[in-house]
């Protein structure tokens, strides 16, 4: 395997703008307001930044193509500004690439910034939008809740769980994750609910209901990264820096080839296991310490929970009804209320997820801070749909650990 | 002389409650009432005449060669397309061979029975598959809307005694206009029954039927099995008292469970007469339209009886008194459909020309290395064979049987008939797709439940006229 990432390249600043429906802002704003924040913390100036990477899922739908949109909107220096899009997942996907460009020395200081402007589309939830040709002609013009819904069923074939079990388990991750959220002046939704209230909401797509689908919100989040000698030289001292970047992205096994059943993320797994490696974790539910995790549904969540090998085969139900997950049990996810709460601005979520982390490593999580000094936190980021996707786990932690 | 080989038949499952449209329209059309009993079948939001086509030929051909067949001849008068020809849509669903003869043939009401009469009497080497489909469409509160059924039938004919042989035919021809509908009408204008009832079937189709029987050479008492669709009651035993056919041959015209399926219907009836007659009955079929084909055949002693016959068809059924979901469904009223329904929906022609097999065939790739099974083909293997490119042969699975491995109801998504099933389904034999349902019921799909695959329309286009087709799973059985 390659030498990896781990330890080359600390964060130097990070920001996120308010995520919600902020009718009164274009993207321009939220990426200014994300990015102003990072700067202040990296304690630079638009100047010594030498590239960036801007993430989008939507581009047609807002800003539009190329790089060009947050080069204007930030008026960079001219700079190179690359724009990735994979599909959920491209926030962590803008991080690696600036993360490799400091890593490789092509670029000092890098600029990650991932924006989505999904409120402007006159209706709730995801865009409908072509998946290309081809897919239009075969493919299933399904919803997104509908796709993830369909993991519930496989999910409770495999383990032989009742429906009635999985919905409960199901709605405890989304009642947690409002309960973090009410703590998070960022976030989206910010109401604390009730179980009977997710168990009793309309069905959405079954058998996940309005309370198990993560909000879709404007907002956008950026990080500037250096190598960790730069970052001391400008005068930082506690020093958060990347263990791992990895994706693993689908080649159609799940769904062309044999033996997937529907009741997990293959592609999880992957990346899990290969950023696992990369970090030098072995024992990744006792040596992480937090995550977020991409909860774009309450069962998403769930399952992902055995695909990061925090919960054993089958045992994701039990352990998210013991509170192993949350805010104050063993591994927090979602300490920030979540794509499921502090919201879903897709190209925006991976470096949302992340600037989480960043916050509580530093101990700068005000009132929802986990207090036994966290020290590694992961980030998973999905994309696509279960039986196609991409997902991109990042780990970073403390200097050293 | 050509033989029948083979019949088969589909009417969809929707079945409206006459009542339900006279309750609907009894404040403007009391009349309605005393039409207002039994049911007629309406296909889904996602059929139409050549769908339909489709599964009747299926079910026509399961016991077939498909290779062998030469010509194919689509009979309707509610076909979509006026121009791309749409039994082309069929021969590129039934996988027929690239070398065969194709039509669409309209024309009325009789129009199925004629194109059966000329498949046969043309007597080409090989074989004709020969398929009516109707979907008609009428006002809301017209007695046609009462009156009409969707459906269609089809037959395979050629050499062979099979399970009908031609005894007699006879045609005769008139601009008799009971009923008209111009090019681009969506329903038709019928003239008094009264009129029709004395002078069609009081005189131009007895005499027709007198004169294929004395072609035949039969007496009249002899026919077992008479088919004559027609709306109107007493019609049928009008023509036997004229003709001498006996009152007990006339065959169930489906007026009280399908309804009439114009140009289709009297193949219908003809492809049940096929199912239920013993070996030497005598069939008689008339069809009425611009002056009268009829068509005198002997049951011989082949068997067709194909997995639904249509007794299996009409009992295959779900029973609803939803009027306003028949009207959504055949396009009747505009109903607020939501943001998610503007999805363009434009088909590039060229893509769906490179890839016709997979979308209107459902034909997939087995690797010749390792020899499994996916959907759709592609150039280097899903299942790892080393890396190979280009290993993959063409594989058929839109008659393969197929398992559901994931599934969901969704009410997020736009369609038509909410809320959107679909999923994951594994065909017998290996591949997999991720598939719309069709003909399902939300809360009773299960993970392991059989499916069968469906041609249905897939998307319509509504800015440009035009309509996707592919396959979807629905319930075996």
């Amino acid at each position: 395997m390659a030498r990896g990432i781990k330890d080359k390249v600390a964060i130097l600043g990070m920001g996120c703008a308010r995520f919600g429906e902020r009718w009164e802002a274009d993207a321009d704003t939220l990426m200014v307001e994300a990015y102003e924040e990072a700067l202040e913390d990296a304690g630079i100036e638009t100047g010594q930044l030498d590239a960036a990477w801007l993430s989008v899922g939507f581009d047609a739908l807002n800003i539009g193509p190329s790089g060009i949109p947050a080069s204007m909107a930030l008026r960079l220096d001219n700079v190179a500004v690359t724009k990735v899009e994979n599909y959920c997942a491209s926030g962590t996907e803008a991080l690696r690439g600036a993360v490799y460009a400091v890593a490789s020395g092509a670029a000092d200081i890098a600029l990650a910034i991932g924006v989505e402007k999904l409120k402007d589309t006159g209706y709730g939830g995801l865009p409908v939008r072509t998946r290309g040709t081809t897919f239009d002609m075969i493919g299933v013009v399904g919803s997104a809740p509908g796709n993830f819904a369909q993991l519930a069923e496989a999910y409770r074939n495999r383990h032989g769980i009742s429906r009635d079990e999985l919905k409960r388990a199901m709605a405890h991750v989304s009642v947690k994750s409002h309960d973090n959220g009410a703590m998070n002046p960022k976030a989206h939704l910010r109401k604390r609910i009730d179980i009977d209230t997710v168990l009793q909401a309309p069905m959405v797509a079954a058998p996940l209901g309005l309370y198990d689908c993560c909000g879709v919100s404007d907002g956008a989040a950026c990080a500037i990264v250096t190598t960790p000698e730069i970052a001391r030289r400008l005068g930082k001292t506690d020093l958060v820096t990347v263990k791992a970047l990895q994706l693993a992205v689908s080649n159609g096994w799940e769904l062309q080839g044999q033996g997937w059943d529907g009741s997990y993320f293959h592609t999880t797994r992957l990346a899990a296991d290969r950023a696992y490696k990369e970090a030098g974790v072995s024992k990744p539910e006792a040596q992480i310490d937090l995550m977020e995790v991409h909860d774009c549904f309450s069962i998403t969540e769930l399952v992902t929970m055995e695909d990061l090998r925090v919960s054993e085969p089958g045992r994701a139900v039990a352990d998210v009804l013991d509170g192993k997950f949350d805010a104050d049990g063993a591994i927090p996810c979602q300490i920030d209320g979540g794509l499921k709460c502090f919201g879903h601005p897709v190209g925006a979520s991976g470096l949302r997820m992340i600037y989480e982390n960043y916050l509580q490593l530093l101990g700068r999580a005000g009132e929802r801070q986990r207090q036994d000094n966290p020290k590694l936190a992961l980030s998973h980021n999905l994309g696509g749909m279960p039986n196609q996707n991409v997902a991109a786990i990042a780990l970073v932690g403390l200097e050293g650990v | 002389m050509t033989s029948i080989l083979a019949s088969g038949a589909y009417i969809p499952r929707l079945r409206l409650q006459r009542s339900a449209i006279a309750a609907a329209h009894g404040w403007f059309a009391p009349g309605l009432r005393g039409l207002g009993k039994g049911e007629r079948a309406f296909g889904s939001w996602d059929e139409d005449a050549v769908t339909m086509a489709v599964e009747a030929a299926r079910n026509c051909l399961e016991d077939c060669d498909r290779d062998r067949i030469d010509s194919v001849v689509l009979a309707s008068a509610t076909l979509p397309f006026a121009e791309r020809q749409n039994a082309a849509i069929l021969k590129e669903a039934l996988t027929l061979r690239d070398d065969v003869f194709a039509v669409d043939c309209g024309g009325g009401q009789r129009a199925g029975l004629s194109a059966l009469v000329q498949a046969l009497r043309g007597g080409t080497a090989g074989q004709t598959l020969c398929i009516a489909s109707e979907r008609p469409l009428a006002l809301p509160a017209s007695e046609d809307e009462m009156h009409q059924g969707d459906a269609a039938a089809a037959f395979l004919l050629g050499d062979g005694p099979g399970v009908a042989e031609v005894l007699a035919t006879h045609a005769v021809t008139f601009d008799f206009v009971d009923r008209f509908r111009e090019s681009d009408r969506d329903h038709g204008y019928a003239w008094e029954s009264r009129w029709v009832r004395e002078e069609a079937f009081g005189r131009i189709v007895p005499d027709a039927v007198g004169a294929a029987l004395a072609k035949a050479g039969l007496p009249a008492g002899e026919v077992t099995h008479f088919i004559m669709p027609s709306p109107l009651r007493g019609a049928q035993a009008l023509v036997c008292r004229k003709t001498g056919i006996p009152a007990e041959a006339a065959c169930d015209t489906f007026a009280a469970t399908v309804g009439d399926a114009g140009g289709a219907h009297a193949l219908l009836m003809l492809s049940h007469a096929l199912e239920t007659a013993a070996e030497g009955d005598i069939i008689l079929a008339a069809g009425f339209g611009s002056g009268c084909d009829v068509l005198i055949l002997r049951r011989t002693g082949g068997t067709s009886r194909p997995r639904l016959a249509v007794s299996d068809w009409l009992e295959r059924r779900a029973v609803s008194d939803n009027y306003m979901k028949f009207l959504v469904f055949n396009d009747r009223i505009a109903i607020e459909k939501g943001m998610r329904a503007e999805f363009d929906q434009k088909q590039p022609m060229t893509a769906l020309w490179r890839n016709r097999k997979a979308v209107l065939g459902l034909v997939g790739g087995r690797c010749t290395r390792t020899g499994a099974v996916q959907f759709p083909k592609s150039d280097i293997s899903v299942n790892p064979n080393a890396h190979a490119v280009g290993t993959q042969e063409d594989y058929k699975l839109a008659e393969r049987r197929a398992t559901i491995v994931t599934f969901t109801a969704d009410r997020l998504t736009y369609t038509l008939d909410p809320p959107g099933c679909y999923g994951m389904v594994e065909f017998d034999g290996g591949g997999r797709m991720y598939a719309e349902f069709c003909d399902v019921e939300a809360d009773t799909l299960e993970v392991g439940q059989p499916m069968r695959m469906m041609f249905r329309v897939k998307s319509f286009d509504e800015m440009r006229g035009f309509r996707r087709y592919f396959w979807k799973a629905a319930p075996a059985g």
